[in-house]
């Protein structure tokens, strides 16, 4: 790669952002990054519109009455902002924006194995956010996320059928776009570009994409099921007529147990990429942190009776849940020490990826750890629907995959836009987040405990002063999260020329240009040593007896 | 040992604790118990994110970079330290599941002698009956250092009954029964909760359960104007609604006598034998022809829709006490 053509600026250099101009580039592309980007802008709208509503919540819980709306809108917000949240922010976030953006880089290809396919998962995730969005403004929809029966199938008098074709049409999506991922992964790497010297990033988006394939179809079932249940009556769910309500729960939780992978799995990935960066270390136990992400979508697959302790399960297959809910905990504390152990010895800086990398590892390790009164029986009959379920999967994915989700922009940002940002303001940003965050979501750790239910539109009084500190974190949060809103738009048209690679960074997608051009690379490349090969020169290079 | 000892000194520093709220009221036989493994398993998570923590800032800056120019050293991985840092979860997973899972086991099944209430969830609000016909709504009188055995069932959505101060909470589910227990240890006014969201008026769903003295207890069940007791409804369910023309006492009838069937095995048509439980009856009413009996030609009429929750449970507090084997004890 020449360094005079790598460092040339943006404006004379013919990349995948300026190959062509006008709309019809842009909805008839079939340009990865394009699509990646896309992506960006859909799912940016959805975190922000499903954002405005966690604020109205915590603004209404201020007051153990309700203090802004009435209990049947509250609880369309805390549906519609799980929902958006979930299905159409941080499903599709890393792997749908970072995933098409970089898999094809990172394996030394010119686009995905089925570019058409992936703008059509564009397309029908476009379909899927509209619908939903349709019945946000057509009335909402107040099941909960969770959609269970049989309140969702005899009993809501909601938008429950445009929102549930909304979620179903977007499932098709992340199938499409699980199975490209697949594809691409096993039949383009680059010569040279073997499994073992493949970042950890495509790893994570590799066991992400294996569950996003075999878990998501099993949620259309569930949804598709409930569906018919409200058009045809049909008695699946209904004990009336000899239905199971507790089956819908069985299936829904099959894939949104797993669904927890999808949203942290790449997430991991990211912050893999990010700590031997910013410590210019190679990975310390890179097989140890791959073949933990291959086990944890092996075992998600196996832990979902976790959600349902107290529906009246028998004791044995309780134990057997919560048995294989512990084990999903250690590939996880594996990756964890993996990475602290990675910054032994490293040459650390704190740009703004870091700070969110390591903030990352903190939060995702309260999150764990909360994890685990949450397998244990005896714990989790007291915690389940209680405010302790609320802390601690946001720990796991505002804290856990949000987190990573911003540190993969910022990491990422030169490359995706061929500018930098403004590292001051981000670092700012990622400590506003940081703090911020905590302050929201630590109370409802103590709310729980003290056996406050999710779901309240009220609440008794004892609740309040945990609720106003709660309320007052989401507020900095929020402020945390414009930040960055407005300082990457502003960096796209005054931030400085990004080079190739800003931060010294190994990895092929550092190789080329920034912005890459549309077929990534001015020569195919070829990968001659192993990932994150930062240690002495030609020390990582094991070409020569390999 | 370890554990011991570490039950020992959380179950000092709980007792001691004041009055700042983190912990809900500690009312039940079982309250101490779940609170001593929530102690745990607090410490344990403030002390490994302080490792992990003091690690990382340690290494940040020990290790902060000097120059641009640095070249840190080669990493080497230790497969000793992998296998430690896989066994040493491994292990505390394994000591953890086994507390809390011999925990829950032991406190899975009700006493024999728990005195039943029923509870009924529906939407919003939850019905309670005593057996002595007494009916309460969003409020349940207990007495004091007695096992209570609470069966419930919903009317319409899932709900769930959940009392903090007794650490206790199962789902009351529409078509089928399902039971908790506790077991007082203090008197007081405690919150219940509805745990499952059930639709607009779900944070309402909220009552008191009264402990009282057993001499409170009784005062209040006397004072209390009640009508039949449940059995007595019953019984006049089951005439009211032609029961006993077929289910005739000595067995002549067109279908089984009941007397003396509740807690026996039944053998159906496929060869499948069920005990004769609350379920059992329950579908025995609501859907007769799911289960033939031999001997008897499946004639009996469905009375699904026709009774409500609280008279079905009525007719099968009327079967009880018709005689049988009192029920072992299952874990739901």
């Amino acid at each position: 790669m020449s360094a005079a053509l790598a460092e040339a600026p943006p404006e004379t250099r013919v990349h995948y952002l300026n190959a062509n101009y006008g709309i019809k580039s842009w909805l008839l592309t079939t340009d990865h990054k394009r699509i990646a980007l896309l992506y960006l802008a859909s799912i940016t709208l959805m975190f922000f519109v499903g954002g405005a509503m966690a604020v109205m919540m915590r603004i209404h819980l201020i007051d153990p009455a309700g203090a802004l709306v009435h209990p049947d809108t509250y609880n369309k917000l805390f549906t519609m902002h799980g929902v958006m949240m979930i299905f159409f922010f941080l499903i599709p976030s890393i792997p749908a924006v970072l995933g098409n953006f970089l898999v094809p880089i990172m394996v030394g290809a010119k686009d995905l194995a089925f570019p058409r396919i992936n703008l059509l998962s564009w397309y029908i995730f476009i379909i899927g956010a509209s619908l939903t969005l349709y019945a946000m403004v057509s009335g909402g929809v107040d099941t909960g996320w969770t959609f269970y029966t049989p309140y969702s199938t005899t009993y809501a008098n909601s938008q429950v059928m445009a929102t549930a074709l909304g979620v179903f049409v977007s499932g098709f999506s992340s199938i499409l776009t699980g199975l490209n991922f697949i594809v691409t992964i096993h039949k383009m790497r680059a010569p040279g570009l073997t499994w073992f010297r493949m970042p950890l990033f495509l790893w994570a988006i590799y066991a992400t994409s294996i569950i996003q394939v075999l878990g998501t179809p099993v949620v259309a079932i569930a949804i598709f099921l409930i569906g018919l249940e409200r058009l045809f009556h049909v008695g699946i769910f209904d004990p009336a007529v000899g239905g199971d309500p507790i089956l819908f729960q069985h299936l829904f939780w099959f894939y949104s147990h797993p669904a927890v992978y999808i949203m942290i799995l790449p997430g991991m990935g990211v912050i893999s990429e990010i700590i031997t960066c910013f410590s210019r270390k190679k990975i310390f136990g890179y097989h140890f942190v791959a073949f933990s992400s291959m086990a944890i979508a092996v075992i998600s697959f196996l832990v979902w009776g976790h959600h349902m302790f107290v529906t009246g399960m028998s004791v044995y297959a309780a134990l057997i849940f919560s048995v294989l809910s512990f084990l999903v905990a250690i590939p996880s504390a594996i990756k964890v020490f993996n990475w602290t152990a990675t910054l032994y010895q490293g040459s650390i800086s704190y740009e703004a990826p870091m700070l969110y990398a390591l903030g990352f590892i903190g939060l995702f390790t309260m999150g764990g750890l909360t994890g685990l009164f949450l397998a244990s029986l005896a714990t989790d009959v007291h915690l389940n629907g209680t405010y302790f379920i609320v802390a601690h999967f946001h720990y796991i994915m505002v804290g856990g995959a949000v987190m990573a989700y911003l540190g993969g922009i910022h990491f990422w940002w030169p490359k995706i836009s061929g500018r930098m940002f403004p590292d001051t303001w981000a670092r700012l940003a990622a400590a506003i987040v940081f703090i911020g965050f905590n302050l929201t979501f630590f109370p409802q750790f103590m709310l729980g405990y003290l056996g406050m239910p999710r779901r309240y539109a009220t609440y008794p009084a004892e609740f309040q002063v945990l609720n106003v500190m709660s309320s007052a974190g989401a507020s900095i949060l929020g402020l945390g999260y414009m930040i960055p809103l407005i300082y990457l738009f502003w960096s796209i048209r005054y931030g400085p020329v990004a080079p190739a690679n800003p931060w010294r960074a190994k990895g092929l997608e550092w190789q080329t240009s920034s912005p890459p051009p549309t077929q990534n690379f001015e020569v195919p490349p070829v990968v001659t040593e192993e990932a994150y090969a930062y240690g002495p020169p030609g020390s990582g290079r094991e070409g020569a007896h390999d | 040992m370890l554990i011991q000892g570490a039950k020992s000194g959380l179950l000092a520093a709980l007792q001691t604790s004041p009055g700042i709220p983190i912990f809900p009221p500690r009312a039940s036989t079982i309250a101490g118990g779940v609170d001593q493994l929530h102690y745990f398993l607090t410490v344990l998570t403030l002390f490994f994110t302080f490792v992990i923590f003091t690690i990382i800032f340690y290494f940040m800056i020990r290790y902060r970079r000097r120059s641009e120019d640095e070249q840190p050293p080669e990493t080497v991985t230790l497969m000793p330290l992998e296998i430690t840092w896989t066994l040493i979860p491994t292990l505390i997973c394994v000591v953890v599941f086994a507390w809390s899972a011999s925990l829950y086991f032991r406190n899975a099944n009700p006493p024999n002698a728990a005195t039943e209430i029923i509870v009924i969830g529906k939407q919003w609000m939850w019905h309670i009956q005593h057996q002595e016909g007494v009916r309460e709504i969003n409020e349940l009188h207990v007495p004091v250092g007695v096992p209570i055995k609470l069966t419930m069932t919903s009317q319409d959505v899932i709900h769930d009954f959940f009392i903090p101060a007794f650490r206790v909470k199962r789902d009351a589910t529409p078509g089928r029964y399902s039971s908790l227990w506790f077991q007082a240890t203090k008197t007081g006014t405690f919150h219940f909760f509805c745990a499952q969201y059930c639709g607009e008026g779900h944070a309402a769903m909220i009552g008191w359960v009264h402990v009282m003295t057993p001499d409170d207890y009784a005062a209040w069940l006397a004072g209390t104007n009640r009508g039949e007791t449940m059995t007595q409804a019953g019984e006049r369910l089951f005439h009211q609604y032609g029961c006993v023309t077929c289910h005739v006492a000595d067995g002549t009838g067109r279908g089984p006598s009941l007397v003396g069937q509740f807690g026996k095995p039944q053998k159906l048509r496929d060869g499948q034998s069920l005990t004769v439980d609350e379920a059992f009856l329950r579908r025995a009413i609501t859907q007769p022809n799911s289960m033939p009996i031999p001997n008897y030609a499946p004639v009996m009429p469905t009375f699904q829709g026709q009774l409500n929750e609280e008279q079905i449970l009525q007719l099968i507090a009327y079967v009880k006490s018709l005689g049988g084997e009192e029920r072992k004890a299952k874990g739901q």
